[in-house]
Order: structure tokens, then C-alpha cells, then sequence
């Protein structure tokens, strides 16, 4: 590891933030052995004495009333050891407050194929197959809704009973400016209707958890989950015990991409049933049951309208979105808020109307995947906008360095925006991909398509109302030099592990192989929100910097007075501590900490972190602040065959706004799997179903659910991939790193059908973009019909009256005019207030937590 | 201890030799080679995705060849030689390949990375200087959904240069990115140099993204209009 000593004095060198010795360099991921040599240990990987295994009975009827569960065969098989009804766990759970819809096992209704029932538990994996084959239910059908379309003309009944009207769980009407006003200015206006299909995350790994009965009532279980503290909390509510006696320990996931961040049924059944049978139980799905548990992008007809300039500025726009949901909530609400909430990130709109609904459906649930939610709208907007520049004559990455939304600035729906970067990105894609000398220019066939994209460096609110810390790090050290750092954050491949370990080892001035990481578990460590919305390289490492720099505070406090020099002088580099004008005089790490132990006793510190209080004040302002946002442009050529409509990605060029690579090998290949991600779902994925003829019942089913039917890009599928960090330390971000695991799939989807447009003349408005829609496209315009495929019409949905929020522009202050649904301020005073949080915060920060 | 005739019917005995050792295990017979290793030999860096042989990621090497365990019954390998990913370090050392995957980001969640490595290894055992090609046809039954495959084809590379004790390393570009600033067509580093007396295989997909075939001028017509517009 190159080892670059600069002067680092206390309290001054993370402010001056010109050099850092360990953050920036490619250092391997501090998990990297273990990771080549089969040691990492998934969930399915543990075992314990008397293990028993676990299996779900799952529904295969798409929506009916339970009759009778005979459990009778199953109980009688020997090896079988217990089996488990929802009746006996009769709690509801859910990832979101709002929407705490279901049941560990079913309790009288199924609402998809695959909708757990019962469970059995046996000595043997093929025991407990066979007995949950033998489990005979019956069911009562009831009519069932494929999409949103029917959910809209089906309100009866209903599937669940909170929805906001019929069959909609989630209608969303925000209106922020003078909307129509803003549509009279322009000078052309644009309507889109888009659709983009479904899709699931696909990780490697199935989901598998293990649950293992102690002393005292206590249940301990390990899973593939990316967030840990809400499986706790489901596990608290389903179980009914309280929070202590149950411990969740994440184990690395073999992937997440989003699926593993719902607390899932199985989780419950085994816990229940480690409790139940006073032994361990393990449940590890198989790739069938893991399209089933799904949670991924959702299916999202969108309706899009823009006002344009003759010069290109936007002048309004109208966004209508049509999301279906599934048979569950999940995280439903905040996925139908996203499909509008960054919208406004990365191009100036001074007026915006958004409206969003979602839909009940008997398949399984849809929630967040890679994105979640943006990429959807984010699709129909540079799609959108490439036909503008064509419209106004505008080049379509001209047009896009016109609009950008400035830095530092607010948004019309009230998202405070930091550190911008876009406008490096797109001129870095045109410059490498050679843009201006070749776009619309390439023969026949060959095209280039450019598109944007922004998102989160996470999300600003926990998912459920409270005045905690969404990230904490504790930091214990003592004279053997170790450093252990204990936080709740959770390692799903991205390298959250790398990021915590190489944020205190800079701080610290120690190597990585000097720290010993505790992560994910609930009883050893502080409470991290888990790993979604691209918040913990945000949250962990501002957690992490602040334990960090308050150990090396009270190193230098007392390596001060052994020394006799001032605390201001000392620098911590190359596991020594010295003063910057004698490095000699120094002690070793070691040496420093034994002075420190010595002085002040046992050595502990904590960190914590709470993201800024966003300024939007009216209700649905929760969806979409962030401390920061990161910004992603692409440019990708394709090669597509006229007579077929086959087409082949030759070469993606993708900047990200990433703000500083804390591991820049690390941060490249988030990079490139989001690029290889987003072709997936730009070319082949789709996560469909179909429905079996009447006589079987006319179950919905999913057509594909096999590694091998659901299409993925394998090796021979990618592209040559080029990719800039454009690094421009963002001051709200933990050493100026922004995120950067999902906004770099965000511009690919539209980019590649921006480049078949001009590769063909055809527009695809709808993903995945398959050889057989280019083809239908390009048959409509040699027939003389618009040389286009995609949804024709838009229905016709009840979005309910507006919620007006008046502009920044306008002079607003971030609340609504008038809105009647507006919980008055003496309920919320109930469960705190904004104000209180803020009060909360301040007193937290002056709160000096060293045990110093 | 009694015989094997003391076995009820559908469990086998037996010895497998896995990692140059032996490991006596008593096994339903129908269980697959993937199941036996990881639930009896307690070697659980073999992983599974579907257990269907769909994704590779339950890939071991089976008398130097790889195979996919999950479709392989355990008692077809009595008597042979069995190797996984916890067999493929030397003693603490690293093989050339985990230490490429480990340093180069090749492993992200590292779920598929135990099938990649041994049928990676397979193909350095046969060839130590692969070409992209030959290392995409080894490769295209595993799936992998993190990387977006580039950093595994380029340690593959990279971990062949290593055991030949060619010092080629992967671009720079690779580790910390492309110069943001650098106009097209980019300057792309030169590929490994092939063997003495051994002329490279036959290489479809060159390391080089914007290489002589990709993005060079198809015809006449464009390279005109590059010039003129360049």
C-alpha cells in the first residue's frame, strides 16, 4: 500500500481534505480473502447441532379463502418434527408502518401463487419436502386482478382492506407551481406514454435464515438480509417478545440489489418454529420460492408531459405514473412516491405536477430493486427528452447542459440539491464516446444514445418516525493496538465493510488488517438502517468519522502530555502518532493507545449520524431528500440488424458524479454491474406471468421462474465499458464520497433506446427493448404508421384533488396551500414533531459520547 | 463397526477424495455431489443458485475437469479426484487466481465466485495465456450478478500473467478509472504479449473496449466523415 505521510494535524486534517493516504487507493476489500477462499459465511452455509429443516407450503391458487389445512399426512411422515399455521402467528408485519400487510403464513387468504401457507419442519431437507407435498389445502377462489388496468375496473373485493380506493393501495397528487401557466409559456409541447416492464434482482444467492432457540426464552436468527434492525422489528411484533430477547444477525449476502430489504415470511417461521421446537431450524429457498418472495422493480405504465422553449428550456411538466404492485404493500408507498420524486434532480422544472397511483395485483410483491422507482420515470424523461432535441432541433446533449439544475440550489418540490457534477459527466461521455463528431452520423444500423441520471445518497428518513440515529459506530480499542469497529451496517458485495474499516484507518492512521469489524448484528452493534436507498457509504461513514475522530482525539490528548507538545501538532499516519514538524519524537499506535489507556481508562468511542432536515413541509416531502444526490450520464452505441431487430451493445461510456472513490477499484465495479444490470433490464429481463386456461383454476403464474428461462446477460452479452469518476468532494458527504451503487444504472435503460433510434430511426418506448418490438417498429413505418412501439393509451385514473405546494420561486416555505388529509399538528405533536427531531439533533451534537 | 450390508437401502458409504484428502461419508444416494460436499464433507465455499445447473455457481473440478456439482450424484465420483475452492490455495499462499479476483474487485458479493474460480482454474490448467474468447466460452455457464463480468474476464488475465511470471497487469484505467478529460478514440494499453513459439488463441473480444474492432471506422464513408468532423 503506497503510504503517503502528509501532515495530518489534528483538527485540521480532514477539514483540509487535500490528501488521503488509505481513501482513493485500490486497496484490497478488507473481506477479499475470505471471499476467494470459500470462507465468507452466508446464511446457508451455517449449521448447528440438531438442525431441523424447514419448508413452505406454498399457495397455488393466485386468490381464494383458505378452507381446511390437513396437516395430518405431513405430521404422521417419520423425520417430520413440527409443523407451523399462520394461525399461530397472527400478526401482521410489513417493511413500512403505513402498510403492515402481512402474515407470516397466511392466515385465511392467499393472494398469489406462491403465498406461504404452512411450514413443516423435519430432520432432513428431503423429509420436510415431502411432507409439505403431502400437506393437502383447500381453497375457496375468488376472482383475481393481473394488472393494474383490472385492478382499476375490479375495486371488489378488495384485496386489502387499507387501500385508498378499491383495488388502489396508493393514489399520490402533488402540484408544485403554476403547472398550467407554465405549459401556456412554452412553445411546443410533448406527450409520452411509456411503459417499462418488471424485473427482479436475481442475486446469486438464495434468501436462507437460521434461527437457534437459547437460554431464557431468547431466539438468535442469522439471514441473508441487507437490513437487519427491521427484521428485528417484525420479528418483535410477529413473535410478540420483547426486542432484547431477540437477537438478527445479517449475514453476508450473496447479493441484494434491494430483494433481501423486506423482513420476509420465512424469517418468522423459522424463528417461531426454533421457539416452538427448541431446536434450530433452517430455510433455505429455492430459485422457484425466490421469484415468489421477489420485491422487485415494479411494472409502471407512465404518462408524460412536457412544456419546451424554442430554445430548449422546461417550462412545466406533467407526470402521471401507473405502478402494479403486486399482492402486498412492501415498500409500495415509497416506491410509487419515487416514480416522481427525483425527477426534478437533474434538470430545471419550475413547475411539476406528479401523480402516482399503485395497484393491488395477485402476483407477487413488487418493492424496491436497484433504483427503486426512479428508473422507471427516469426511462420516460430521457427518452422524452431525445425526442425534444430532435423536435427543436436541439443536439440531445445540448439540450440536456441547458436545463441542469443548478447546485446548491432547491428544487420546485422542495429537494435540496448539493453538489452537482452532471454536466462533467455528460461532456466526459460525449468526449470519449466521440459524440460530436459521430452521432447521427454512423451508417445505417449503428447508433449512439446518450441519457442522464441522478439519485440518493440516501434516503433522509428512517422508514418508520423516530428521533434516532439512522447510522451508529462504536470504535473499542486497547493496548493490543486492535481496533475493533462495531456497527449494525450490513455487506451485501458492495463493500460497506471496506468503506467502515478504510474510514477509521485513515482517521486512525493504522492499516486495514489492524481493525477487526463487528457488523450487522443486533445485540453487539449500534443500529444501522441496513443497506438500501445507496445510504451507507452517507450514514456509515459519517458514523464512522465521527467515532473515528473522537478515538483520535483522546489519543492525542494523551500522547500530548506524554510528549509535551500541543494536540494540534500531532499526526496520526503510518500506525504512528507524531508531532508533524519531529515525526521522530513520535509513538508507535500501539505506544499511543497504552498512553491513552492508561490515562483514561478503558478506551470506547461512538459516532452517529442523522441527515439533514430536508425543507419540504407538506405531506409525500418524506420520499426523496437526501444529504446529497450523485449524478450519472451515458452514452451507449449499439449495433442493431434491420432485418431482424436483433441488436448487440458494442460499448457503454458512463460518468459518475461519484464525489471521492473512497476504493476507486471498489467504486468501478459498482459502476460496471450497474451497467450490466441496467442492459439487463434495457434488452431481455422481465419478471411476466401468464394465466393458465380456465379449468386450471386461471392461476397467474409467472412464466419463467428458473435462472435459466429468466433471461440475464451472461459473459458474451457485455459490451466494452468505459467508465469516468468525475471526483469533486461533496462537503455534505464523510470524506466528499457520494454514492455510487445504484445511480449508474439509472441512464442505461433510455440510452440504449435513444441509440437503436439512432441506429434505426425507430422509437422503442418501452423496455425491455426485445429484437421483436424493434421489428414490429420498424414494420409499422415501412407500412407508413408512426415508426414506433410502445403502449398506446394511458388510462383513465382518479388521482384524487392535488395536494398545491407552492414553489421555492414562488416565494413558498415548503408547505401546502390547503390540504385537507394534512394530519393537524396537535396529532403529530403525538409522535413527534419536526421540531422535536430537530431539538433531538442539536442536543445529540453538543452531547460529547466519548468515555473520555 | 459393521459392514456396509448394515446401510439401509438408499444411503451410501463411501470414501471421496476431495482436496487431495479423504472423507469417509455416509450419504442418501441420491444425494448430488454438491449436497454430499457441503452438508457431510462440511465444505461449504461450494455454493448453489439453483441447483438445476443453470448458473455455475456450484462449479468444482472433478479429475482436473469442471463440472457443475449440483448435477453430479455423489456416488458417480467414488475414486476420483475431487477439487474445490478450498483446495485451491497452497498451504497460506493464494493461487494466482484469488489473489487477481480479491485485489482486482472481481469478487463483489462473492457468491458465484467459488464456481468462476475452479472453472477458471480448469481453463489456466489448459491454458495459461487464454484470450478474452476462450475465457468467455469457459466462463458462459456461470452467472454472475454484480460485476457486469469485465473485472472477472480481466483477472482471469491478469491471473494467468501471474503464474507465467509475466508482469502484465490490467490497465490502469481499470483500477482508477478513465481520464475523464482524454478525447475519442482513447489510447488503450497493449494486451498481455503472447507466449515465445506460441501464437496467441484466437481472440474475438480483445481487453481493448475501444479497440480496432470496435470502434474503428466500418467503411470509407465513415472514416471520411471522422476525419472531416474530427
Amino acid at each position: 500500500m503506497a503510504a503517503n505521510p502528509k501532515a495530518d494535524p489534528v483538527g485540521a486534517g480532514c477539514e483540509s481534505r487535500e490528501e488521503y493516504r488509505l481513501i482513493g487507493t485500490a486497496f484490497r476489500r478488507v473481506d477479499g480473502r475470505a471471499k476467494v477462499t470459500g470462507q465468507t459465511q452466508f446464511a446457508d452455509d451455517l449449521n448447528f447441532p440438531r438442525m431441523a429443516y424447514v419448508k413452505l407450503v406454498r399457495s397455488t391458487v393466485p386468490h381464494a379463502r383458505i378452507r381446511n389445512i390437513d396437516l395430518s399426512a405431513a405430521e404422521a411422515m417419520d423425520g417430520v418434527l413440527g409443523t407451523l399455521v399462520g394461525t399461530e402467528l397472527p400478526d401482521k408485519f410489513g417493511i413500512l408502518p403505513v402498510s403492515e400487510d402481512e402474515h407470516a403464513l397466511a392466515v385465511d387468504t392467499v393472494r398469489f401463487v406462491g403465498d406461504p401457507v404452512a411450514a413443516v419442519a423435519a430432520v432432513s431437507e428431503d423429509i420436510a419436502h415431502e411432507a409439505a407435498l403431502a400437506v393437502r389445502v383447500e381453497y375457496e377462489l375468488l376472482p383475481t386482478i393481473s394488472n393494474f388496468n383490472e385492478a382499476l375496473k375490479t375495486p371488489e373485493p378488495q384485496m386489502h382492506d387499507y387501500a385508498d380506493d378499491g383495488n388502489i393501495h396508493k393514489k399520490v397528487s402533488l402540484k408544485f407551481g403554476a403547472v398550467e401557466e407554465g405549459f401556456e409559456e412554452a412553445d411546443v409541447i410533448l406527450e409520452d406514454t411509456c411503459y417499462f416492464e418488471g424485473n427482479t434482482h436475481l442475486a446469486m444467492e438464495q434468501h436462507s435464515a437460521v434461527s437457534v432457540p437459547e437460554d431464557e426464552g431468547r431466539v438468535t436468527v442469522y439471514s441473508s438480509t441487507q437490513t437487519p434492525h427491521y427484521v428485528h422489528r417484525a420479528l418483535t411484533k410477529v413473535l410478540g417478545l420483547p426486542a432484547s430477547r431477540i437477537r438478527v444477525v445479517a449475514c453476508s449476502n450473496g447479493g441484494g440489489f434491494g430483494g433481501k430489504s423486506d423482513p420476509f415470511n420465512h424469517e418468522m417461521v423459522v424463528a417461531k418454529l426454533a421457539l416452538k421446537l427448541g431446536r434450530p431450524c433452517k430455510v433455505t429457498l429455492t430459485r422457484e420460492e425466490v421469484f415468489y418472495c421477489h420485491r422487485g422493480r415494479h411494472p409502471v405504465l407512465m404518462h408524460l408531459k412536457t412544456g419546451f422553449t424554442k430554445d430548449g428550456s422546461i417550462t412545466s411538466q406533467h407526470l402521471r405514473t401507473a405502478l402494479d404492485g403486486g399482492a402486498f404493500g412492501s415498500y409500495g408507498v415509497a416506491s410509487t412516491y419515487y416514480t416522481g420524486a427525483l425527477q426534478t434532480t437533474t434538470y430545471r422544472i419550475p413547475n411539476y405536477w406528479f401523480e402516482g397511483a399503485r395497484a393491488f395485483t395477485n402476483k407477487p410483491p413488487c418493492g424496491p430493486k436497484r433504483g427503486h422507482g426512479t428508473p422507471q420515470p427516469r426511462f420516460a424523461f430521457e427518452v422524452h427528452l431525445d425526442k425534444a432535441a430532435h423536435h427543436l432541433g436541439i443536439d440531445p446533449a445540448e439540450l440536456r447542459l441547458r436545463n441542469l439544475q443548478p447546485p446548491d440550489s432547491v428544487t420546485a418540490n422542495w429537494l435540496r440539491i448539493g453538489s452537482i457534477e452532471l454536466g462533467e459527466c455528460i461532456e466526459a461521455v460525449v468526449r470519449g464516446s466521440g459524440w460530436k463528431e459521430r452521432y447521427g452520423k454512423l451508417p445505417e444500423g449503428r447508433g449512439l444514445g446518450l441519457a442522464c441520471g441522478a439519485y440518493l445518497c440516501g434516503a433522509g428518513l428512517p422508514i418508520y418516525w423516530n428521533h434516532m440515529p439512522q447510522s451508529g459506530v462504536q470504535i473499542k480499542l486497547d493496548r493490543s493496538g486492535c481496533v475493533a469497529v462495531f456497527c449494525g451496517e450490513t455487506e451485501i458485495g458492495q463493500g460497506s465493510d471496506s468503506v467502515l474499516a478504510a474510514i477509521v484507518a485513515e482517521i486512525l492512521g493504522i492499516e486495514l488488517e489492524d481493525i477487526r469489524l463487528c457488523v450487522g448484528d443486533t445485540d453487539l452493534t449500534p443500529v444501522d438502517l441496513g443497506s438500501y436507498s445507496s445510504r451507507v457509504t452517507m450514514m456509515v461513514g459519517h458514523a464512522a468519522m465521527q467515532a473515528a475522530e473522537r478515538a483520535r482525539d483522546t489519543i492525542a490528548r494523551a500522547v500530548a502530555a506524554q510528549l509535551e507538545v500541543s494536540e494540534a501538532e500531532l499526526v496520526f499516519a503510518d500506525r504512528r502518532v507524531f508531532p508533524a514538524g519531529d515525526p521522530d519524537r513520535g509513538l508507535d499506535f500501539n505506544a499511543a493507545v497504552v498512553a491513552a489507556e492508561a490515562r483514561f481508562g478503558t478506551l470506547g468511542t461512538t459516532g452517529s449520524y442523522i441527515p439533514p432536515r430536508a425543507p419540504g413541509r407538506y405531506r409525500g416531502a418524506g420520499v426523496g431528500p437526501s444529504p446529497t444526490y450523485s449524478y450519472s450520464a451515458a452514452v451507449v452505441e449499439v449495433e442493431v440488424d434491420p432485418q431482424t431487430g436483433v441488436y448487440d451493445c458494442r460499448h457503454v461510456w458512463m460518468a459518475h458524479d461519484i464525489g471521492q472513490a473512497i476504493n476507486p477499484v471498489l467504486a468501478l465495479g459498482q459502476i460496471e454491474g450497474s451497467i450490466y444490470m441496467g442492459l439487463g433490464e434495457a434488452m431481455m429481463e422481465e419478471q411476466v406471468f401468464r394465466r393458465l386456461p380456465k379449468r386450471l383454476s386461471s392461476a397467474l403464474v409467472h412464466k419463467m421462474p428458473s435462472l435459466l428461462e429468466y433471461k440475464s446477460p451472461g459473459f458474451h452479452d457485455m459490451p466494452g465499458m468505459t467508465s469516468y469518476m468525475i471526483e469533486s468532494r461533496d462537503d455534505r458527504a464523510p470524506m466528499g464520497a457520494k454514492e455510487v451503487g445504484q445511480g449508474p444504472l439509472l441512464p442505461i435503460m433510455p440510452a440504449v433506446v435513444n441509440a437503436i433510434f439512432d441506429a434505426v430511426g425507430v422509437r422503442v418506448d418501452q423496455v425491455p427493448a426485445t429484437p421483436e418490438l424493434i421489428l414490429k417498429a420498424l414494420e409499422a413505418r415501412a407500412k407508413g404508421r408512426p415508426a414506433r412501439v410502445g403502449p398506446a393509451r394511458f388510462p383513465r385514473v382518479d388521482y384524487g384533488t392535488p395536494v398545491e405546494v407552492p414553489t421555492p420561486d414562488q416565494g413558498g416555505d415548503g408547505r401546502a396551500r390547503h390540504d385537507p388529509k394534512h394530519r393537524s399538528r396537535s396529532v403529530r405533536a403525538a409522535s413527534g414533531t419536526m421540531k422535536d427531531r430537530e431539538d433531538a439533533l442539536k442536543e445529540r451534537r453538543s452531547a460529547t459520547l466519548t468515555t473520555a | 463397526m459393521s459392514g456396509p450390508s448394515a446401510l439401509p437401502p438408499g444411503v451410501t458409504a463411501a470414501v471421496l477424495r476431495v482436496n487431495g484428502e479423504d472423507y469417509p461419508v455416509v450419504f442418501p444416494t441420491h444425494h448430488t455431489l454438491l449436497e454430499v460436499l457441503r452438508e457431510k464433507c462440511g465444505l461449504t465455499g461450494t455454493k448453489h443458485g439453483c441447483e438445476l445447473g443453470e448458473c455455475g455457481a456450484c462449479a468444482v473440478r472433478v479429475d482436473g475437469e469442471a463440472v457443475l456439482s449440483c448435477l453430479k450424484l455423489a456416488v458417480e465420483v467414488q475414486g476420483c479426484s475431487v477439487e474445490t475452492v478450498e483446495g485451491l490455495q497452497d498451504d497460506n499462499e493464494l493461487h494466482p487466481l484469488q489473489r487477481a479476483f480479491a485485489d482486482f474487485g472481481a469478487a463483489q458479493c462473492g457468491y458465484c465466485t467459488p464456481g468462476i474460480l475452479m472453472v477458471a482454474s480448469a481453463l489456466l490448467d489448459r491454458n495459461d495465456n487464454p484470450g478474452d474468447a476462450d475465457i468467455y466460452e469457459a466462463l458462459s455457464g456461470n452467472l454472475c450478478r454484480c460485476t457486469g463480468y469485465h473485472r472477472i474476464v480481466t483477472a482471469v488475465r491478469w491471473a494467468g500473467a501471474m503464474a507465467r511470471g509475466d508482469d502484465w497487469r490490467p490497465p490502469e484505467e481499470d483500477f482508477h478509472g478513465a481520464d475523464s478529460q482524454a478525447p475519442y478514440p482513447a489510447p488503450w494499453p497493449a494486451l498481455p504479449p503472447a507466449r515465445e513459439g506460441e501464437s496467441r488463441p484466437a481472440v474475438e473480444r480483445e481487453l481493448r473496449p475501444v479497440g480496432d474492432r470496435e470502434l474503428q471506422p466500418r467503411d470509407e464513408g465513415e472514416l471520411e466523415r471522422l476525419s472531416d468532423g474530427g
